[in-house]
């Protein structure tokens, strides 16, 4: 039960954030392979959201009377699980379009539990960091630091 | 829109401020209604994280952007000054008249209005150079709990707003002084991760000349 690394890629498909948490887990990658991989991937996704199987609209006319909220289709959700021999990832896209990206051993349970998490970190200790600028890759201590101290944990669980 | 209740048209004694439909402003209600009342720490994060935003335009450097932060901080402890003293019982509501008594509503009364405990610590200088300078301590400030100030800014601390409001209350009580945010907890805990409580910050009150005087006068009786 390990969690490897964590990527966070950006609504335009950049990467903004990677993390290694287990240095024997997954062989080093350079930033430049991890660049690509944040770019295929947010492609791949971008084209398995749209390969979902279209669901029948319900009768405008019948439900007319309740907002237009309530009928608004689900968002079409993507790619959201890679799984290999040695690894799992595991993709949670954001209302924003923020990929949070987890590579974990392909025994660990509840990685959705641990992802919201992070992105429950992420959502306070970057987003509400002044000095954070939307877009650009996350450098923030707060971040890291509670991060690391969370994934530790479950490491060691 | 024309069924919307409009409330008061904008008279001419108004600016552009919004007023209540009822008519009824957040002067009509009791000063002790909101005594216990908690917002939310999420919204306050964001709110603060645009006010430092704000104040970093045009700034020329950290201590000018401090400088701003203190300013937006000093009129709200100026009033906050007359509100929790009104919320004293009769007997104890007269503004404090020493630097001790002053120091302990600030780090009793202020500090648990704003952010629902104490302060941490209340240090006296110990440099007999500068007997003006007292010390208050907290290990993590609200304000700074989502905050990484990054490397080419090192020297900032954003609980100068804080600091703001302490001076606020220094002033209005009579007491004039210069306070000063600095964080502490990097050197002090000397580890890789900053110690127990990287965020330390102490906040550095230094009072005027002429209140040091007046002190020794009264003999720190009040």
């Amino acid at each position: 039960m390990t969690v490897f690394a964590l990527i966070i890629i950006n609504k335009a498909g950049g990467l903004i954030y990677n993390k290694t948490f287990h240095e024997a887990g997954l062989n080093k990658v350079s930033t430049n392979d991890l660049l690509v991989l944040a770019g295929t991937f947010h492609g791949v996704h971008a084209i398995t959201s749209k390969l979902n199987p279209v669901k029948p609209t319900p009768d405008r006319s019948s439900t007319a009377s309740n907002s237009g909220l309530a009928n608004r289709p689900e968002p079409p959700s993507g790619l959201e699980v890679l799984e290999s021999e040695n690894f799992r990832l595991q993709c949670f896209n954001t209302m924003t379009g923020t990929k949070f990206l987890l590579f974990t051993d392909t025994t660990q349970a509840n990685v959705d539990v641990t992802i919201r998490k992070v992105y429950d970190l992420y959502s306070d200790y970057v987003m509400k960091n002044p000095f954070y600028q939307l877009e650009m890759p996350v450098r923030c201590d707060m971040f890291d630091r509670k991060l690391l101290s969370y994934i530790r944990e479950i490491n060691n669980r | 829109m024309a069924n919307l209740p409009t409330g008061k048209p904008p008279g001419k004694d108004q600016s552009g401020l919004r007023y209540p439909s009822n008519g009824k402003t957040i002067y009509h209600r009791p000063l002790n209604r909101t005594k216990t009342a908690e917002l939310s720490q999420a919204s306050f994060a964001y709110l603060f994280s645009e006010m430092i935003s704000y104040a970093q335009r045009r700034v020329t450097g950290i201590q000018d952007l401090e400088q701003r932060l203190n300013v937006q901080g000093h009129p709200l402890g100026l009033k906050l000054l007359d509100l929790l003293l009104i919320r004293e019982p009769p007997r104890t509501q007269t503004r404090p008249l020493n630097i001790i008594a002053l120091l302990h509503l600030i780090k009793i009364n202020l500090w648990t209005h704003l952010f629902g405990r104490q302060a941490d610590r209340l240090e006296k200088s110990s440099n007999p150079e500068t007997p003006d300078e007292y010390m208050i301590v907290d290990n993590e400030p609200l304000v700074n709990a989502y905050i990484s100030v990054p490397k080419e800014m090192s020297q900032l601390n954003c609980a100068a707003y804080v600091a703001g409001i302490i001076e606020g209350v220094c002033d209005g009580a009579g007491f004039p002084a210069r306070v000063t945010a600095h964080s502490v907890g990097l050197q002090e805990g000397g580890g890789g991760d900053g110690g127990m409580w990287p965020g330390k910050t102490v906040f550095l009150v230094k009072f005027e000349a002429a209140v040091l005087e007046r002190e020794a006068l009264i003999g720190g009786k009040g």
